[in-house]
């Protein structure tokens, strides 16, 4: 299926439907190219590049992915699939999504059981950890401003319970989480 | 107690994979609890590890499961694991994926969706602090750490090249 004829067409139109191989390839490519978080590279090709959906079928589909428990870009392959080609075009985006990274990691899995005690890597790595580690308070920054700036006075304290008892008291996580998710949720029912 | 890992990886994570509300970054602190401190599957720096090969290996982080699996019980576990944590995760997306549009405008959904977010938050921050207890050993590390916070929020670099300079920094052996 020739498909280049039409990926410089109407950018804006999102009624371009990809075929299943087409599926596959896509996520295929996102996987190995999103570092870091896969979002903005499935938005290039599927948004920019393909004009299979628009920007704004793209941040719902994405918003009901974060929404969703277990990994955001797992559950955006699936909800993206199955739009476009049911049970198998879910299977065949997930199939995309995860095979070449899997292939790689089970690489490095070997590698690491091999090496993993070698003094030079541990040093390597715990720089990467350190960093990462700062990454990762950038994006509860990033996330924490608008909380305070919507003034939605619950949801701080309601955060700040998750994390003491995740964090501190070391509670299992789905206790934690239904014990505060409907008290949330209901904060956010009556008081939004 | 003669238990199964296989079963017991497949169980923790397919459970796990219905809670972790805000994706991989949030579940991190339940998979250190139980490789670390319930399983003694590993120790402290090893999951430490494991989670900076997951951030610089290309695809979706929560492939530190996979790292896991393949640790405690070898490619079976890996493959069982990573099937555990998103297949069921993978069947409520498809169903709820059909469904949803319906209720875009539902009181009820936006109340969830704005529920959830102070939670995952919650979550994502005790995983920041737990992976800062076993990497910031030192002050240099933990000016790594400081550092990239400011950097990571103030620009939007490449997480690639702050990864780099990360491991530069602990390959000179200041860490």
């Amino acid at each position: 299926m020739n498909d280049s004829s039409r990926l410089h067409s109407d950018n804006r139109s999102a009624t371009i439907r990809p075929s299943l191989s087409e599926l596959f390839r896509a996520f295929a490519i996102v996987s190995v190219s999103g570092f870091g978080g896969a979002l903005p590279w499935a938005r290039r090709k599927i948004v920019e590049q393909k004009g299979w959906m628009t920007a704004e079928e793209f941040n719902e589909a994405f918003a009901l992915s974060q929404f969703l428990p277990g990994p955001n870009v797992v559950n955006f392959s699936v909800v993206f699939g199955s739009r476009f080609g049911g049970a198998p075009g879910a299977a065949v985006a997930l199939a995309g999504l995860m095979g070449p990274p899997l292939i790689i990691v089970f690489v490095l899995a070997v590698l690491y059981a091999h090496f993993g005690d070698l003094e030079v890597l541990s040093r390597i790595l715990a720089g990467i950890t350190a960093a990462a580690v700062g990454l990762l308070m950038a994006v509860v920054a990033k996330m924490a401003a608008p909380l305070f700036r919507l003034r939605r006075d619950w949801a701080p304290l309601i955060a700040i319970a998750a994390f003491i008892g995740v964090a501190i008291m070391h509670w299992p996580l789905p206790w934690v989480f239904v014990v505060l998710a409907p008290v949330s949720v209901a904060c956010a029912w009556f008081k939004r | 107690m003669n238990e199964n890992p296989l079963l017991t990886l497949a169980g923790y994570f397919a459970m796990l994979s219905l809670f972790a509300v805000g994706g991989a970054n949030a579940a991190i602190p339940e998979m250190h609890r139980i490789s670390v401190e319930v399983m003694h599957w590993m120790n402290d720096r090893q999951f430490a590890d494991m989670f900076a090969i997951a951030q610089v290996s290309p695809g979706p982080n929560i492939i530190i499961v996979t790292l896991i699996g393949y640790h405690v019980a070898g490619f079976a576990g890996a493959t069982i694991a990573t099937a555990a944590m998103c297949g069921p995760t993978c069947l409520v997306a498809f169903f709820v994926a059909r469904t949803w549009d319906r209720f875009k405008e539902a009181r009820w959904r936006m109340a969830i969706q704005a529920g959830l977010v102070p939670v995952s938050l919650g979550l994502i921050a005790a995983s920041a602090f737990v992976l800062a207890r076993s990497a910031d050993n030192n002050i240099y590390a933990a000016a790594i750490t400081a550092t990239t916070a400011v950097v990571g929020f103030a620009t939007r670099i490449n997480p690639l090249w702050i990864f780099a300079a990360g491991g530069l920094l602990g390959l000179s052996g200041w860490l």
